[in-house]
């Protein structure tokens, strides 16, 4: 039987209300557009709340600064695949965006002279690649719980209108590629709803859940690139995972790189400061993708800590108790809860862990969803935009660097706001009409699902996927692995289109809730291993075997080759998928191109 | 590893199944690995898929996990296995006082009705200067202890005078709150923000019972930023 599905009509739907969508909701709402915010949590419930190092922004609150400095550092943290254009774009806007939130209200750190508290934080560097720099703006080490809490309090002023505990299903777009909305769940009654609307912005964040060890909250299942993939737009870089390099061992929960930008130090079993060794500038504040690389490098070589050498140590103890009570409180409570340690006194136990998806849904810097089309590679959906983790504007390229994330769901945030508001003043028409099939794609999977016997479980099916994940694209990665993953990943996705739920009630299902993030968590996931498997080189935090580092191609780079962005598509048919290329943007906006060389801290 | 049955006592309500609310009885074995209240549920959510609950970070910043766990409120990821002895199930309920939509998860409309009715939002009408409002490293400490909520509910819905009078009474988590912008020198509102407490109830239905300190997942005082607020209804009375 069809699902009975409701229309209802807005300017634009943002589906997502972490720091992306907030952001880009501030934009709509204050300019009068009817908005609907489609969530799956309440807001503040979403994973933004979990970041805690800082926002970058060359402020120069505390020593000389600027955004080319800042541009320089991001270009060469993305091993030179990011996207020059968009990456002076965001450096540039920085500033503008940081402030705008303190004038919201967020409850920044202070200095003496009452400006916003600055930290130094990995591969941010002064005056090209120097030293390290004060960049990172913080509220103590809950920067992402300040920001997300004073931009959602600034939507109650502007009053955005919520649909709280919303699961967004599918993207609704028409024979001509338009998008024209998306169906929805209104998770507490378990009835369908489409929102038709003029503008689609996608602020799904990201999906760091496919891997069995990860930072990620467990909402972070990757719904906005599932439906797109499902819709034919392409994922663009989905190989290209970070590890960060200090989650708790064994609980996976994040310990900020501001620990060491304080001046925490990782140590191996001998006591021994190794990032010395590894990168003799930057040491424990080398980029991220470096030093979880050295990391399992010392683990790999018997350096690692405990009964099965299987973690490296974070310690904090040389650094006065009020330093860490003031600006690290709540690492001091994540140690005492999930590591049983307390820092003041003792080292924490840290593995590299998964946390952030450079990849995503491709656009430009002005938040629009682009896809190759018959003129260029770079033709805009219409009706379609993306900000936060689930885009990819390029920025990040092949590794971000720590608080880049934070400024990225800032500035495209409100981008993807503004490019919107400023199309939908542009147009007069009335909204086009929904096609004949815009719910078809939705009634099939909730038809399948509530009628599938037989099936496969949600749980274990889950399980396997991460697994398979962990196993074959980590931090360092074998080509015959990844080959073997590639085979696996397609095993779990035919289980995946078989799961079945015990649980029928229409009432807050959640076991239907966790099987459809499982159809979304899975074209990540493949997309992830086809693409990885597909790229031989290594570049940034995806580093291979048969691509070491030689002469003729430092750190394995091939830039003669692979200098490009990957893009991934699903079939319509959904049974198999393809591969194709774009290249890399190298030209900045006004600046002169940060030449390609090779990338050492 | 070493692996342990955990027994649970589960208040378990679907208004799409049930004619009313029962106690599930239901145990789950965990290991090692297992280190808090969240790993066992979710593990007790693969052998009942039925079971439903809020869950989203699980490290204590998002809120979503708070439960009635024996008796007292807390976060699920939160609270230690090594915490419970044998012997004794785990009794999990929803969160006192509010309406339950289902199982363990309660309808929060009129907890969020209270948070929202003080305007929780900076109001400063100058316009914004080019750079950043400056504040003191001393005036920005008097935010700590109040910007930290994380809106779980565990300190309203443990609150009397709230489950008394939910929809006249802003509770805890809602005073905490005004008093966060009452004490942000940023804030130019702090005349409108007792006006919209004085009230007999808005306010002063905080009795000093003191629950909400207890039940706090954050260790944040809630009493004492309603005390503040109430020294201040006082000076600026005389």
């Amino acid at each position: 039987m069809k699902a009975k599905v409701t229309v209802r009509k807005f300017d634009a739907v943002i589906v997502g209300a972490g720091g992306a969508g907030l952001r880009a909701a501030i934009s709509l709402s204050e300019a009068g557009l009817k908005t609907a915010v489609l969530t799956k949590v309440f807001p503040t419930r979403s994973h933004t709340v979990a970041a805690q190092g800082g926002v970058a922004a060359s402020l120069g609150n505390s020593e000389e600064d600027h955004w080319h400095w800042h541009m320089y550092d991001t270009v060469k943290g993305s091993d030179w695949l990011g996207d020059q254009d968009a990456i002076e774009f965001m450096c540039k806007k920085a500033n503008e965006c940081v402030i705008e939130l303190e004038h919201y209200g967020m409850p920044f750190d202070r200095l003496d002279n009452g400006r916003i508290y600055q930290r130094p934080f990995g591969g941010h560097m002064s005056n090209f690649g120097e030293k390290p720099v004060r960049r990172s703006c913080a509220a103590a080490d809950r920067t992402g719980h300040a920001m997300l809490h004073a931009m959602y309090q600034r939507n109650l002023k502007a009053n955005t209108q919520f649909f709280v505990e919303w699961m967004a299903l599918d993207l609704i777009r028409d024979a001509e590629g338009e998008v024209l909305g998306v169906t929805a769940m209104e998770m507490e009654t378990g009835e369908i709803f489409a929102f038709h609307a003029k503008a689609t912005i996608f602020a799904t964040g990201g999906s760091g859940r496919i891997y069995r060890s990860s930072t990620n909250a467990f909402i972070n299942t990757g719904d906005g690139l599932g439906m797109a993939a499902r819709a034919g737009i392409p994922l663009e870089d989905m190989e290209f995972w970070q590890f960060h390099p200090t989650g708790v061992a064994g609980a996976g929960v994040l310990i900020t790189e501001g620990v060491r930008g304080e001046g925490g130090i990782l140590r191996n079993s001998a006591g021994e400061r190794f990032m010395e060794r590894y990168a003799p500038n930057a040491k424990d504040l080398a980029s991220r993708d470096v030093v979880s690389r050295a990391m399992v490098t010392e683990i790999n070589e018997g350096r690692g800590c405990g009964p099965n050498r299987d973690f490296v140590l974070l310690d904090i103890t040389h650094l006065p108790p009020e330093t860490i009570m003031k600006r690290l409180p709540g690492i001091h409570e994540i140690a005492l809860q999930f590591a049983g340690v307390d820092a003041l006194k003792e080292p924490i136990p840290v593995v590299p862990t998964c946390h952030y998806q450079m990849g995503g849904i491709p656009t430009n810097y002005h938040g629009q969803v682009v896809v190759p089309g018959k003129r260029t590679q770079n033709e805009i959906v219409p009706g379609f935009y993306a900000a936060g983790e689930c885009a990819c504007a390029s920025v990040h390229g092949a590794n971000r660097l720590g608080t880049n994330s934070l400024l990225d769901l800032l500035v495209f945030g409100k981008s993807a706001g503004e490019t919107a508001v400023d199309e939908l003043k542009k147009s007069t028409q009335a909204h086009k009409e929904l096609p004949a099939d815009a719910f078809d794609r939705t009634q099939e999977r909730l038809h399948r699902l509530n009628t599938q016997k037989d099936g496969a479980s949600v749980h274990e099916t889950h399980l396997a996927m991460q697994r398979t994940m962990q196993k074959h694209a980590g931090v360092f990665r074998f080509a015959d692995l990844l080959q073997e993953g590639v085979q696996r990943i397609i095993e779990v996705q035919r289980d995946v289109q078989r799961t079945e739920i015990r649980d029928k009630s229409k009432v807050f299902n959640t076991a239907r809730i966790e099987a459809l993030e499982l159809d979304n968590l899975i074209e990540v996931a493949v997309a992830t291993m086809v693409s990885a498997e597909a790229r031989k080189e290594s570049r940034g935090a995806h580093v291979r075997d048969d691509a070491p580092d030689t002469p003729e191609h430092p750190n394995g780079r091939d830039d003669t080759h692979w200098l490009k962005h990957t893009l991934w598509y699903k079939d319509p048919d959904g049974t198999g998928c393809r591969l194709d290329y774009k290249s890399v943007t190298l030209r900045p906006l006004t600046v002169d191109t940060i030449a390609l060389k090779k990338r050492a801290y | 590893m070493t692996t342990r049955t955990l027994q649970f006592k589960i208040y378990r309500y679907d208004p799409d199944q049930d004619r009313k609310p029962w106690m599930q009885d239901i145990a789950v074995e965990v290991d090692a690995a297992d280190r808090k209240l969240l790993d066992a549920m979710v593990k007790l959510k693969a052998v009942d898929d039925s079971l439903a609950f809020r869950r989203s970070c699980r490290e204590g910043v998002c809120g979503s996990d708070a439960l009635n766990i024996n008796g007292r409120n807390g976060l699920a990821c939160l609270a230690d296995l090594a915490g419970f002895p044998d012997g004794k199930p785990i009794v999990l309920r929803p969160l006192p006082g509010l309406p339950v939509i289902r199982d363990l998860i309660v309808d929060m409309t009129q907890f969020f009705k209270q948070y929202h009715s003080i305007r929780p939002y900076l109001i400063n009408n100058d316009p914004p200067p080019e750079r950043e409002r400056l504040q003191s490293p001393e005036d920005r400490e008097e935010l700590n202890g109040l910007y930290e909520c994380i809106l779980c509910a565990c300190c309203s819905t443990a609150c009397p005078s709230f489950w008394w009078n939910p929809d006249k009474f802003v509770g805890p988590a809602g005073l905490l709150a005004a008093y966060r912008f009452i004490a942000d020198t940023r804030d130019q509102a702090t005349g409108e923000r007792l006006d919209n407490l004085e009230d007999p109830y808005r306010l002063f239905r905080c009795h000093t019972i003191m629950n909400c300190i207890e039940v706090c997942p954050k260790g944040l005082n809630p009493t004492r930023a309603i005390g503040k607020i109430k020294d201040m209804m006082v000076r600026r009375a005389i």
